[in-house]
């Protein structure tokens, strides 16, 4: 789960470190509120994204009607497709320097990586391809955590010597945020030295770990809600199905994360373009195709679906009595190619056939197939407007 | 002969009195894998699936001279499954179970550097199988037939459509790994291709990868130091958008990293055929 600025720093402030005074405001009011309470302060669109200032969803307001008129602009507004749910009120920090102080996995090296570097404030990622001699990292034991000298001699490696007393113990409850929420990313950029020379968080990034959430169900519970998610997809969680939200027409079913993938792909070399797909795993029952289907024609974009299901463990006659059972209780109009191989396909086959729904013989006619029967040119009358264009593209 | 499972493999199923254990210890044993035994914490000295069922892995290795183990648990008690047998001597550790967290895995990870006897498959993969000789996991055995193609893939059911092409081809297979679909993972590409690499039976090699992460290209750069086998790559995933978790847990695109096109280049570099669709694969091998 990616938390927001505000719940960040909330989990890092339980973690002892210290964050600036700020408010969460669901309203203009309350933006007006924390303003009048805290004084001048910077509002700050929530959205689980970078790029926000840019997007115009951080204000500064120095006065309560500037709060609310800052408050009024952000709340709702569309940052990267995440409509803002709340905004964020905190007064500003009188900043000595900047530095940046981040966790994250480091997928090739199989272990946590503890980055510190005196460049703070910038995307780290361009201060260690331009500067790579400014970006010191640490490969903590996963069992003990850091050791003192191996966090001090960092601060040393990082040109940040002179804090490396009070810097080390932010880095220690940093680390603490893996242990106690197994988060797979904890950034603090920047991580700011005030001019009275207090260590503040001045934003904070927190990533856990979705196969930890069994452990973690007070994260889930406190902030799970806030922000408003792909409705499908949230639906699809409730369901327990593995689904994915995307921006064509065609709804994509398959068994398996990869076989889903290489029909995307599919799909879009045939000229087009996944609304979503769901992956139902194997052994795929009536009751889970039935699902999947329900939720991917949820999506009103999705003109058609596509159901590639090789069988290995499955067996392709109960996947066709499935898929058909499905369409059947769902009163499905819409066009819907199935490709089913492997296990029993001459059975699931005869199965399809006898219920009026076409097999592709293979997965890449099946793609064809579907992208054809959903162009805008075949059939129907296309949709008001890119008629001629979308043809252009399908065909 | 083989890589990793061969016929003196000695197999343990841990978790072999759960649903899943109970099944996939039956298709094993049914494919002929030397299965010697099971664990399951409190139903020691009973018979399941017609092997005797221990309480712990180091009662199943003293009593069987157990060196390989599969691994059904659920992901709460996985990684300390992984432990156990690695401490124990097992030595060809396979884990199934899916949705174990990255920080225990890391962990595991740490653990395992002790044991470097102990090879870890997994977790989050399909197993392997040697056909007609052995298999841990879940690969289903009509999908592969014996011969000389190695096959490594992160994904489990595109192996099975693999294999089946190949097989029906009548491109048999020395062994059939697959690798998993979690971001922090026990063999990797790299390893398995330089295990196929020293196998004499083995002359072809198809390796499925997807996005995210570098291993492919790691891969890639082994092979690109000259290989005798002939080579196929795929990688699924070329229309992911970035930064959107696809169905793995380590299938993820993050900034320019772990893309498709990265990963087909770095085999086209290495002079590795690369494969549009599955379909594909078979003819690219035989070309």
């Amino acid at each position: 789960m990616k938390l927001l600025e505000y719940q960040a720093k909330e989990v890092l402030s339980t973690l002892g470190i210290a964050i600036p005074p700020g408010k969460v405001a669901r309203t203009s009011d309350e933006a007006a509120a924390a303003c009048a309470e805290l004084g001048p302060v910077a509002v700050k669109a929530q959205v689980p994204v970078g790029g926000r200032g840019k997007a115009g969803g951080i204000k500064l307001a120095s006065t309560p009607e500037e709060a609310r008129a800052a408050a009024q602009a952000i709340i709702g507004m569309d940052i990267k497709g995440f409509k803002v749910p709340l905004v964020y009120c905190e007064t500003a920090l009188d900043i000595e320097r900047e530095i940046y102080l981040g966790f994250t996995v480091d997928r090739d090296a199989r272990a946590n990586v503890l980055i510190l570097s005196a460049k703070g404030g910038m995307d780290i990622e361009q201060v260690a391809e331009e500067s790579p001699a400014a970006i010191s990292r640490l490969y903590p034991n996963p069992w003990r955590g850091p050791l003192d000298f191996e966090l001090n001699q960092i601060a040393y490696e990082a040109g940040l010597g002179e804090l490396a007393r009070p810097l080390s113990a932010v880095m220690k409850k940093l680390h603490r945020a893996i242990s106690d929420f197994d988060a797979v990313t904890a950034e603090i950029n920047p991580l700011v030295v005030t001019k009275n020379g207090d260590i503040v968080a001045g934003d904070a990034k927190l990533e856990t770990d979705e196969n930890s959430s069994w452990r973690h169900k007070e994260l889930e519970q406190k902030y799970g809600s806030v922000l408003e998610g792909d409705p499908y997809e949230v639906e699809a969680k409730k369901r327990g199905l593995t689904y994915v939200s995307l921006d064509g027409e065609i709804g994509i079913i398959g068994n398996g994360a990869g076989l889903c993938m290489s029909t995307l792909d599919l799909v879009q070399r045939a000229g087009g373009r996944a609304a979503n797909f769901c992956d139902i795993g194997g052994g795929a029952k009536a009751e889970v195709v039935e699902n999947a289907l329900a939720v991917i024609l949820m999506n009103p974009r999705v003109k058609g679906v596509l159901i590639n299901v090789f069988g290995g463990i499955t067996r392709g006659d109960e996947v066709a009595k499935g898929i058909v059972t499905a369409r059947d209780r769902l009163q499905m109009k819409l066009p819907l190619v199935v490709r089913l191989s492997g296990t029993r396909e001459e059975e699931g086959r005869a199965i399809l056939r006898q219920n009026g729904i076409e097999p592709g013989a293979n997965a890449w006619e099946a793609a064809q197939k579907i992208v054809e029967v959903t162009s805008p040119s075949h059939g129907e009358v296309p949709r008001s407007g890119g008629g001629e264009a979308q043809r252009s593209i399908t065909r | 002969m083989s890589i990793l499972l061969d016929a003196g493999s000695r197999v343990i199923v841990q978790g072999i009195t759960g649903r899943e254990g109970t099944f996939h210890a039956e298709q094993m044993r049914e494919v002929g894998t030397n299965l010697v035994g099971g664990t399951s914490p409190g139903k020691g000295g009973t018979t399941h699936v017609g092997v005797p069922v221990f309480n712990t892995v180091a009662e199943a290795v003293r009593a069987t001279g157990a060196n390989a183990s599969g691994i059904f648990v659920p992901p709460p008690f996985a990684p300390d499954a992984i432990m156990e047998a690695a401490a124990n001597g097992i030595e060809l550790i396979v884990c199934i179970t899916e949705g174990i967290p990255i920080q225990d895995m890391i962990k595991v990870k740490d653990f395992l550097h002790g044991y470097p006897r102990a090879r870890l498959l997994g977790p989050n993969c399909p197993g392997l199988i040697t056909p007609g000789v052995a298999k841990i996991g879940i690969i289903p055995q009509r999908v592969a037939s014996p011969g000389h193609v190695g096959l490594v893939s992160r994904s489990g059911t595109l192996t099975y459509e693999v294999g089946s092409a190949l097989t029906a081809a009548g491109m048999g297979q020395s062994t059939i790994v697959g690798i998993g679909g979690d971001p922090v993972l026990g063999l990797t590409f790299k390893d398995v291709v330089e295990l196929f690499e020293h196998d004499p039976q083995t002359t072809h090699l198809v390796v499925i990868g997807e996005i995210g992460g570098t291993d492919e290209e790691r891969a890639a750069e082994v092979l690109g130091k000259g290989t005798r086998l002939k080579t196929v790559a795929f990688i699924s995933g070329r229309t992911a958008p970035e930064g959107k978790r696809m169905g793995h847990a380590g299938a993820i695109i993050s900034g320019n990293r772990g893309t498709a096109k990265s990963k087909e280049e770095a085999f086209r570099a290495a002079g590795v055929a690369v494969a549009e669709t599955t379909d594909d694969i078979v003819g690219l091998l035989r070309a």
